[in-house]
């Protein structure tokens, strides 16, 4: 599975390293509570909001740059607001890669 | 150029506002983690641009613009490239970025607003009355600063007038400042029709139909002959 990466973080920031922990903060706060969203309201059999929280979900997954994963996503996204879930496992590894990265940031 | 952004991801406030200040001409004033929060703050300030990220929940970007008067430069910002077409529809837009945002297509975007003239005064005031918000059953209704709920079941027929539209219920009419179109996508199409360019229907409610017009209450609706077809496939016919 592709890797999590901060190359787009470092390559906006310019260089400037308080932006890029700051940045990672607040991604390291945000991305959790996203996630628990996306997992209650997929329990919950919600689909359409499911499909949104993906939506905001993918955003964090192209910021650390995981293209394949992104595609996944935008897929996974079209499932939901068809009412499928086909892609659900193929998505949830990559929160958990992505929350492994972030654990050792 | 004084500028806002509004985005409900706190990320993507924070990306905008760093690519905003590596451009020495541009003042961020504010950040809005909503639309009706940047709504209240346009109502007594002036800005030259805003970052307005379209999907946000229950009020979208589209929702937005749709609302303010007299829009400064808009810059939309997006993980979904599909919206691209629906954003030419607005004169105040003058760019579409698509997330992640790149420096150099950032730089882009700001020249282009620059370029630009401001298609309006920067002075951005929010209607008194408008459509704010929807779930599955309900609509609300701003109506001189409350939010009014409505039981979308209850609604029978919505008209457009001008800058406004109507919308009779069993109960009440309400005046609200919005469009038709706008109304037409909060309410649900397998019971809402739009029978004339001016008109919406609940075809539950109709009581009867001759030619070309429908009977609702005591309201007679033109029926246009491009929607008849429609409204004759969607009644039970024996």
């Amino acid at each position: 599975m592709e890797q999590p990466n901060l190359s787009y973080i470092e390559n906006m920031s310019g260089g400037d390293k308080v932006f890029e922990q700051k940045l990672i903060d607040i991604i390291k706060i945000e991305f959790p509570e996203e996630k628990k969203v996306y997992y209650n309201n997929l329990a919950a059999k919600k689909h359409k909001e499911t499909a949104e929280n993906v939506h905001k979900l993918k955003h964090k997954i192209s910021i650390l740059g995981l293209e394949k994963s992104y595609t996944v996503a935008v897929a996974y996204e079209e499932n939901l607001i068809e009412g499928k879930t086909e892609l659900k496992n193929e998505f949830e590894a990559i929160l958990q890669n992505i929350t492994k990265y972030l654990d050792q940031l | 150029m004084n500028c806002i952004i509004i985005d409900d991801e706190a990320t993507a406030r924070a990306i905008i506002g760093q690519l905003c200040s590596t451009v020495s001409s541009l003042n961020v004033l504010e950040e809005f983690p909503n639309a009706i929060q940047a709504i209240k703050y346009l109502n007594q300030n002036q800005v030259d641009l805003i970052f307005l990220d379209i999907h946000m929940p229950d009020f979208t970007g589209f929702d937005f613009i749709d609302t303010i008067k007299k829009p400064p430069k808009i810059i939309l910002t997006t993980s979904d490239p599909k919206f691209a077409i629906q954003a030419f529809e607005y004169n105040c837009i003058v760019d579409y970025l698509v997330k992640p945002i790149s420096q150099e297509r950032f730089l882009k975007g700001i020249q282009k607003a620059q370029s630009l003239s401001s298609p309006t005064s920067t002075q951005t005031v929010t209607s008194t009355e408008e459509v704010e918000a929807s779930s599955d059953n309900d609509l609300y209704i701003n109506i001189d600063r409350r939010l009014i709920k409505i039981d979308i079941p209850s609604i029978y027929m919505v008209e457009a007038r001008g800058d406004y539209i109507q919308l009779k219920t069993e109960d009440k009419n309400y005046t609200v400042h919005s469009t038709l179109k706008k109304i037409e996508e909060k309410l649900p199409n397998d019971v809402f029709l739009k029978v004339h360019r001016s008109f919406i229907i609940n075809i539950k409610k109709i009581v009867d139909i001759e030619d070309n017009s429908v009977l609702i209450k005591k309201d007679v609706i033109p029926v246009s002959r491009s929607n008849r077809p429609e409204l004759m496939k969607r009644l039970n016919l024996l």
